[in-house]
């Protein structure tokens, strides 16, 4: 190989290389990317943590009724209990409605925990809209505390005619060690 | 492409030494006809690894209920069975044809980067060799299926470590690898070779290599995050912490769409430089090829969330990914017809090589065609994570990739070993395979269609009768494929007699590698063979 062939493979490679090592740095800046395209196309409830403001009246829809369901989980080796008061509510939409949830600790330690919320079917979910929420911040539970928490809602009138349902599920998750860290 | 005038020069002045002698040759070789050998054999035995794991799956579900293996078994074995034959096997056999024909066709005396060649390969060892250890560790081997999706992958016992980190041996590998192809293919061809005059095999694989430069690095971000998400803390797929797991998806994905065009795009340049020399005409179409390959390569960065229809996307963004999966099928439908026209009114003969690239035209369209049914996202919801998915990419990697690849095996075989194989094998192997494939994957469609969903042990019993005809074809699959094996040995052991140095007839007109003596010498244009235009182009 000629020395010439020799220093055009050498300038070749850095720049793959660079390529190369350009793509693993695209691979994290696809993780703020995704916020922000969250962000815009509203579709994350990650984003959505915080309360509805101000709290907005609407006028009740008394003619129409939409089921809203309750499903509690804890993520795995989460040390806790956690329940809905209520299973399934009807609600009319534009009426605010308060709906309680029991979470108790089963260790002898405090925790630190945060409750994930989801909303089924997607698409229903910016017409959900809450006004209290313990999900909106992380919970401090003492050692074996039981806590009975509320969750203020709102289903926006303007929810299209096809949703007769709407699933809305919690999900504890111990951050006591992400807190700590 | 091109032909030859200058006569082979097998009398140079250089110093050049031959093989060094015994096992070490293997070992520290630079030579890119001993790597590309290495490849294709470990790729071999990674085909009859990966395919016993098959053979584990399909022996459990021949019939509904728990036979053989516990669910967490066999869950670990559909995950390591794709991530052998993906990057075990599949990856790897494109590598070693790479290095033995890619020097070969355009005129260079080897790869561009010897060293990293080799270091590349073994890396690659290492990496697969790190990955089946997973399968003895406490807590099993993977499990989460080979997307390693969290949070359900986070759930693997001690081997996560292990998996992640042979997933960056394999990745660093790779990136070598495209390096070397595209450092040579730049910088290295012989005097007249134009980029344009390039064989297809060539340009596919040029183009493969960037696309494993881009992915490669991105796969390795995602599976490092998973590391860390685990080990150290972070969150970015752990939704108690702020992250998302379906973030995850989006970056697995921007890998994985063009990691299955990695795989497929030398099956095209292999199937290009095949078809013409035995319907005995040029081929139709050299530049709409080329540019229907780049068109792919591009597309395929573009169309990544049209395997997540179902995780909840906007709807704008179903329907963007919907229309633009669409548009692969233009390049792609290109490409068939160019082939179908090459083969229309040529002089066909049907040797080995030849059957398994009809075959492959004629079944990679089936696969294709129903991957152009799940591009339409209302309808995926009904297909995503069923049988049906399965009897898709599998009718697009077995008939495809792996008929290909057995074509490549036959069609050089007797340029690398200097003896013909025995044709009448071949042939039998050709339809056995070609008959227990469909036998295979032609019942999964309707499993999918009824429902059957992917990666269960146990299914309803009205699965029961297409499970059992997929088994069959499975094991006969399988068994059918050692006839291969057979013929390798065989065929390295003198088979039916010498080859020419040209193999096929007129095959010098098609490509270089046809000029050079049969067997391969160790080195071959150590002085640069003199081009010229033929008169087709």
């Amino acid at each position: 190989m000629s020395l010439d062939t020799e220093q055009k493979n050498r300038r070749l490679v850095i720049k793959l290389i660079l390529i190369a090592v350009l793509m693993f740095g695209f691979g994290y800046a696809l993780v703020p990317l995704y916020d922000v395209l969250c962000d815009i196309t509203g579709q994350n409830i990650k984003l959505q943590q915080s309360a509805t403001d101000p709290v907005h009246e609407f006028v009740v829809d008394e003619k129409r009724e939409v089921t809203v369901e309750f499903i509690t989980a804890v993520n795995e080796k989460t040390p806790m209990e956690f329940q809905a008061e209520t299973r399934t509510l009807k609600v009319h939409p534009g009426q605010y409605y308060t709906v309680n949830f029991k979470a108790k600790n089963l260790l002898k330690t405090p925790i630190k925990a945060q409750a994930i919320p989801s909303i089924s079917p997607g698409l229903a979910e910016s017409f959900f809209k809450k006004v209290q929420c313990f999900c909106f911040e992380t919970q401090l539970f003492e050692a074996k505390q039981e806590k009975v928490m509320p969750v203020r809602f709102v289903v926006d009138p303007k929810l299209p005619e096809q949703y007769k349902i709407i699933t809305l599920s919690y999900t504890f998750f111990d951050r006591t060690n992400i807190i700590e860290n | 492409m091109a032909s030859v005038v200058a006569e082979h020069d097998d009398h140079h002045d250089h110093h050049d030494h031959g093989p060094e002698k015994g096992l070490l040759r293997w070992i520290i070789t630079t030579n890119h006809k001993d790597i590309g050998t290495l490849y294709l054999l470990f790729a071999l035995v990674m085909f009859f690894v990966g395919g016993t794991m098959a053979l584990i799956i399909r022996s459990e579900l021949f019939e509904p209920g728990l036979q053989f293996v516990d669910p967490q078994f066999f869950n670990s074995m559909t995950t390591m069975h794709a991530l052998v034959m993906v990057f075990g096997a599949v990856m790897p056999a494109f590598v070693g044809l790479a290095n033995w024909m890619i020097p070969m066709m355009i005129g260079a005396p080897d790869m561009a980067l010897p060293r990293m060649n080799n270091m590349s390969f073994w890396m690659l060892v290492a990496g697969v060799l790190l990955l089946a250890a997973t399968l003895f560790m406490e807590g099993g081997a993977p499990a989460g299926g080979w997307t390693l999706y969290p949070p359900l992958v986070l759930q693997t016992g001690k081997a996560l470590p292990f998996a992640i980190f042979s997933v960056h041996m394999l990745g660093v590998s790779s990136i070598m690898g495209a390096i070397n192809v595209i450092a040579t293919i730049f910088n290295m061809r012989a005097p007249g070779m134009t980029l344009m005059k390039m064989p297809l095999f060539v340009w596919t694989w040029l183009i493969t290599a960037f696309l494993l430069i881009a992915i490669m690095p991105v796969f390795a971000g995602a599976v490092t995050m998973l590391l860390t998400d685990r080990f150290f803390d972070t969150s970015f797929f752990n939704a108690a912490g702020g992250g998302d797991p379906v973030l995850y998806q989006h970056i697995f994905w921007f890998f994985g769409h063009p990691e299955v065009y990695v795989m497929i795009l030398p099956t095209f340049g292999v199937a290009s430089t095949i078809i013409p020399v035995f319907a005995r005409k040029p081929l139709f179409g050299y530049a709409s090829m080329v540019y229907a390959t780049a068109a792919i390569a591009f597309l395929s960065f573009i169309v990544w969330a049209h395997h997540m229809f179902t995780v909840g996307l906007p709807i704008a963004g179903e329907l963007y990914f919907m229309y633009a999966t669409m548009l692969i099928a233009i390049p792609t439908g290109v490409k068939v017809f160019n082939w179908t026209a090459t083969m229309w009114k040529g002089a066909m003969t049907f040797e080995t090589p030849m059957l398994f690239s009809i075959a492959f035209v004629v079944l990679f369209t089936m696969g294709g065609f129903t991957g152009l049914m799940m591009s339409v996202a209302p309808v995926d919801f009904q297909y995503h994570d069923t049988y049906f998915i399965v009897a898709h990419f599998h009718y697009t990697l077995v008939p495809a990739s792996v008929f290909i690849l057995m074509a490549s095996g036959y069609y050089w075989l007797p340029k690398w070993t200097g003896n013909m194989y025995n044709e009448k094998i071949g042939r039998l192997h050709f339809w056995l395979s070609a008959v227990s494939v469909n036998i295979l994957f032609f019942p999964q469609h309707f499993l999918g269609l009824a429902g059957m969903p992917r990666r269960i042990p146990d299914y309803a019993i009205q699965f029961a009768d297409w499970n059992m005809v997929s088994s069959i074809g499975a094991f006969m699959y399988g068994f059918s494929q050692l006839l291969f094996v057979w013929i390798v040995i065989d065929t390295i052991k003198g088979g039916v007699g010498k080859a020419t140095d040209e193999v096929w007839e007129d095959a010098s007109k098609h490509g270089l590698e046809w000029t050079v003596p049969s067997p391969a010498p160790y080195h071959t244009f150590t002085t640069p063979p003199e081009i010229i235009p033929t008169e087709h182009l």
